[in-house]
């Protein structure tokens, strides 16, 4: 079944690292959004796509921001147009800074069954550097509030990597981490993306972020800790516990359907060999098109066999389960070894092969952007 | 055409000083070019000229002119290649001129590259008058720089023509001092015919096209002629002249510059300098000053991926039509399979050949670093030509090498003459003489190994002088020298085109200058790359090059999948211009990174 992913472009202010796209936008914009939405949702059931889908996603920007009468009128759009899966995962991605304990429980009497929270780090003074809204203390109640809403799946975001961090650091913010039990983690090394403030400072010499042997002690330590004290790192940059895997996310990763709805959002239609689709990142444009009953979306890219088999390892490699050689067989007619004979061996020291699956070791993940270029 | 009305001239400018833009404004005021073609720099017509400002190939241009005294001209614009590397090239150029535009800067002054061709021009009793240009600039300082000229150079510039290119400003002052100080050529139109090959190029459809300048004699469609130094004969198929569009003319008479066409098939039968005379009536002596060039830096040119090698040796022989001191023959390495020996006239002339193949041919190339010639003397007394590191016998079967030396002449400011010597003595000169040529100005000789030339003796002349220095050079002698064969090892493999011969007193110091600038070319790998440099068996520097710890885009959701991969398949293209050694990835520049070792007294 397919995914729904809606783009919330809004926040209050850019975080000094973040490179996706969203605007600071006004109450009335705001309040305006859900309609948009709700008239991409039925253009896009004239173009072919159809539900019901098992996961919705909102993701921003900073979804919090909608209040949550938007929320519910959004969710009841989706499930007149399309539908939603019994159980149907339902993620809303919120700011700490942004949140009370009635909007949180607004939320989830909406319909949303798992909040992501940015907590980012637990330290002020890193908080402060990433140049987020909320410090610990605000970080902390939004936690608690969320439990008290009813969240019983809820995410967190850490940072590691960042600018001055230690070792000590960064075990204190895990610490910290663990005590609030999260289901779900999803653990970030901080990177100068190219035109972000971050990466300005960085070239201007005003803040320097730790070398890559840092980066990768703390992604070791990082996947150390977290695994011991239960969690499954079943991608990258993703931990939970037992059945609690983001199920929209995986998606992504198994080149699974997904609809795209709001400015900037990305499609993927299953499509003989796949293709994915776009909606240009320009609000103005999304409302225009919209409004004249144009469709916003535009192709990125189709794909052949070829290049399908190249992104479908390029994805599953990115994750715990990985790619089997009999699902590869199924699909392309050919086993790992057999599409990639020398990649395999030089990649051999990464990559394990369990039960006919083929996986990268934690090692193998913080080169993956080296080790998956002959797969390309 | 009576010589009275011909000037023959060249203009002398360093780069940027605006000599492609005079000369664009010299082709529109007389006329030559339509308004359709007044692009920029019609002269120099690859890119590669255009983009670094400097000229490779000469070039004849003949503009009509009628004078204030009522006459009508002709001028011939001689433009010449500027650089030490061309210096005989430029030398012939300027002989076949009697006069030559010396265009300066009127801010920036006098600079060191304009020397050299300004003593050439002296040297073959050019009348050379100045030119301040770019005097509409605020920073124009016309009478600082009128100064400078008269003191460093030594030449008259109290009627020194002020003018700016771009603006059009002095155009007409400068084409009446052509006629007014150039001397008219003074030939004997009816002596037998001697007349110099000051360039040629290759054309698919008539064959080799020769620049000539008639000294004596005249030439006809039809002739037969022979070349002196080559003592081939041919029949002339056209004669004609640059108007600067090729215009097909009768005959070609004493003075006078143009072109023909024999059906000769290959550049290096025209060879520059060369005299061509009537078979039927021959001169007696071929004109001065005609050498033999010969390549004198030798380097290997390999192709990145193995599959260009036919592209790669198509391309070079379309070069070598064009230019006959290039050449080169098939070569075989272990680390870089299958490439070609190339000869250069220099190092500039090494990276201008490389980045017409890439850039014109679309070859990625590996560049080995540039070596001499050597001789050696086996032990059992045979003579071999080393012109590859490679193919230095080992050890114990060399009875003795002998490496060429040359005899530099530095022209430079007082100021700067302790930091040369000192540059000369590190590079293991043998100090000629010192000149003081005026209060301010010295010239010093020194006996150089071209080794130490070829490395990196150019760039750190212009850096220690500000660019100040300018250098020319001549071959003098082999000498015998302690040389041995320093070579690189990577993860323990020997990589042959890694190999160098260095002098057995630098050997060690350029061992560990060399693996410690490698260290800082190759990027991390998924394994430690270890770089050793020895000399035989013995290691005599280390390094290493760390495993690759961290790569990884740590976010990839839905909007992300499509922009991140295409990055990373950008980035594989990218690997591509690496060489893949053993299971080492090596950038280009790590095969040049002999060049780039500073070195330390």
């Amino acid at each position: 079944m397919p995914g729904l992913y809606l783009h919330i472009p809004f926040c209050q202010r850019k975080c000094s690292y973040c490179d996706f796209f969203s605007v600071c936008a006004t109450e009335q914009e705001i309040a305006g959004y859900p309609e948009l939405l709700a008239r991409h949702l039925d253009m896009a059931r004239g173009q072919g796509w159809s539900g019901p889908f098992d996961t919705v996603y909102f993701g921003g920007g900073t979804p919090s921001l909608l209040r949550p009468e938007a929320v519910d009128t959004i969710l009841e759009a989706v499930t007149r147009t399309f539908g939603l899966a019994h159980a149907a995962e339902i993620t809303l991605e919120a700011n700490p800074g942004t949140v009370t304990l009635p909007s949180l429980t607004g939320y989830r009497q909406a319909g949303i069954n798992r909040l992501s929270l940015g907590l980012q780090s637990c330290s002020d003074h890193q908080l402060e550097v990433l140049g987020r809204l909320h410090d610990r203390r605000e970080g902390f109640t939004a936690v608690q509030w969320a439990r008290d809403a009813g969240f019983d799946n809820l995410s967190l975001d850490l940072m590691f990597a960042l600018p001055g961090q230690t070792v000590d650091d960064l075990e204190e913010d895990l610490g910290c981490y663990l005590g609030l039990n999260p289901e779900h983690l999803s653990c970030y090394g901080l990177t100068a993306e190219p035109q972000t403030p971050l990466q300005a400072s960085v070239a201007a010499g005003e803040l320097s972020l730790p070398d890559e042997e840092f980066y990768a002690d703390a992604f070791l330590l990082v996947h150390e800790r977290l695994v011991s004290a239960g969690y499954e790192h079943y991608e990258i940059a993703n931990y939970a516990r037992q059945g609690y895997a983001c199920r929209h996310n995986l998606g992504y990763w198994q080149r699974g359907p997904y609809l795209g709805i709001g400015a900037g959002a990305h499609s993927f239609r299953a499509d003989p060999w796949g293709s994915r689709w776009e909606v240009p990142p320009d609000l103005k444009a999304f409302r225009k098109k919209l409004l004249d009953r144009q469709e916003p979306m535009q192709c990125l890219e189709r794909f052949d066999r070829e290049s399908a088999l190249s992104e479908t390892i390029y994805l599953a490699l990115r994750t715990r389960r990985g790619i089997s050689d009999i699902e590869l067989q199924q699909r392309f007619g050919v086993t790992l070894t057999e599409a990639f004979p020398e990649v395999v061996v030089s990649c051999d020291q990464w990559l394990s092969h369990v039960d006919d699956r083929w996986s990268l070791t934690p090692a193998g993940w913080l080169l993956f952007d080296r080790l998956i270029l002959p797969f390309l | 055409m009576k010589q009275s009305q011909i000037r023959n001239f060249s203009i002398i400018a360093h780069i940027d000083h605006g000599k492609s833009t005079l000369a664009d404004r010299l082709l529109e005021a007389t006329g030559a070019l339509s308004d359709r073609e007044k692009t920029d720099q019609f002269l120099d017509k690859m890119d590669l000229e255009r983009e670094r400002g400097i000229t490779i190939k000469a070039q004849a241009v003949r503009l009509n002119y009628h004078s204030a005294d009522g006459q009508d001209y002709v001028l011939n614009l001689i433009d010449t290649p500027g650089h030490v590397d061309f210096t005989y090239e430029v030398s012939r150029s300027l002989s076949a001129c009697e006069g030559a535009l010396l265009v300066v800067d009127a801010s920036q002054g006098v600079e060191a590259q304009t020397l050299a061709n300004v003593y050439l021009a002296i040297d073959e009793n050019l009348e050379v008058f100045p030119v301040l240009n770019k005097i509409d600039l605020p920073s124009a300082e016309p009478e600082r720089v009128r100064a400078e000229i008269e003191e460093i150079i030594g030449l008259d510039a109290s009627d020194a023509v002020v003018a700016s290119a771009k603006m059009g400003i002095g155009i007409d002052a400068i084409l009446e001092a052509i006629v007014k100080k150039i001397p008219e050529p003074k030939g004997d139109p009816e002596g037998p015919l001697k007349a110099l090959i000051f360039d040629s190029w290759y054309d698919p459809y008539q064959g080799v096209i020769v620049l000539v300048r008639v000294v004596d004699g005249s030439l006809k469609k039809g002739d037969r002629i022979k070349l002196m130094a080559n003592r081939k004969e041919y029949e002339i198929l056209k004669v004609g002249v640059f108007a600067p569009h090729p215009v097909a003319i009768n005959e070609l008479t004493a003075g006078e510059v143009g072109f023909i066409t024999a059906s000769i098939k290959v550049v290096q039968d025209a060879k520059v300098g060369d005299t061509i005379t009537h078979v039927r009536r021959p001169a007696e002596k071929a004109l001065p000053g005609f050498k033999v060039v010969k390549p004198m830096v030798f380097s290997g040119l390999y192709p990145v991926d193995s599959g260009d090698y036919d592209d790669l040796r198509d391309a070079m022989e379309k070069l070598r039509l064009n230019d006959s001191s290039f050449s080169f023959e098939p070569e075989n390495s272990m680390a870089l399979g299958f490439g070609f020996r190339c000869g250069f006239l220099g190092l500039l002339h090494m990276e201008i050949i490389q980045e017409r193949l890439e850039r014109e041919f679309g070859v990625d190339l590996i560049t080995t670093a540039p070596t001499v010639v050597y001789r050696v003397t086996t032990v059992k007394g045979e003579l071999i030509n080393v012109d590859s590191a490679n193919k230095l016998p080992d050890i114990q079967y060399i009875g003795q090498i002998e490496e060429p030396f040359i005899l530099a002449s530095v022209h430079v400011p007082n100021e700067f003459v302790g930091a040369v010597l000192a540059l000369c003595e590190e590079k293991r000169g043998v100090q000629r003489e010192i000149k003081y040529l005026t209060a301010t100005r010295v010239m010093v000789i020194y006996e150089l190994p071209l080794n130490e030339i070829v490395l990196d003796f150019y760039d750190r002349l212009k850096t220690l002088s500000r660019g100040y220095a300018s250098l020319d050079y001549e071959h003098l002698d082999y000498r015998q020298s302690e040389l041995v064969r320093l070579n690189v090892l990577i993860n323990g493999d020997l990589v042959d085109a890694l190999s160098l011969i260095v002098h057995r007193d630098k050997a060690q110091y350029r061992g560990r200058e060399l693996v410690a600038k490698m260290k800082e070319f190759i990027p991390r790998q998924q394994f430690e790359v270890a770089i050793q440099a020895a000399i035989g068996n013995k290691v005599i520097a280390r390094e290493s090059v760390k495993a690759l710890r961290k790569d990884v885009t740590a976010k990839c959701y839905g909007g992300d999948i499509t922009r991140k991969r295409k990055l990373l398949e950008k980035q594989k293209e990218g690997k591509k211009r690496m060489k893949q050694v053993g299971n080492v990835e090596l950038p280009q520049e790590a095969f040049l990174a002999i060049l780039k070792v500073k070195e330390s007294k």
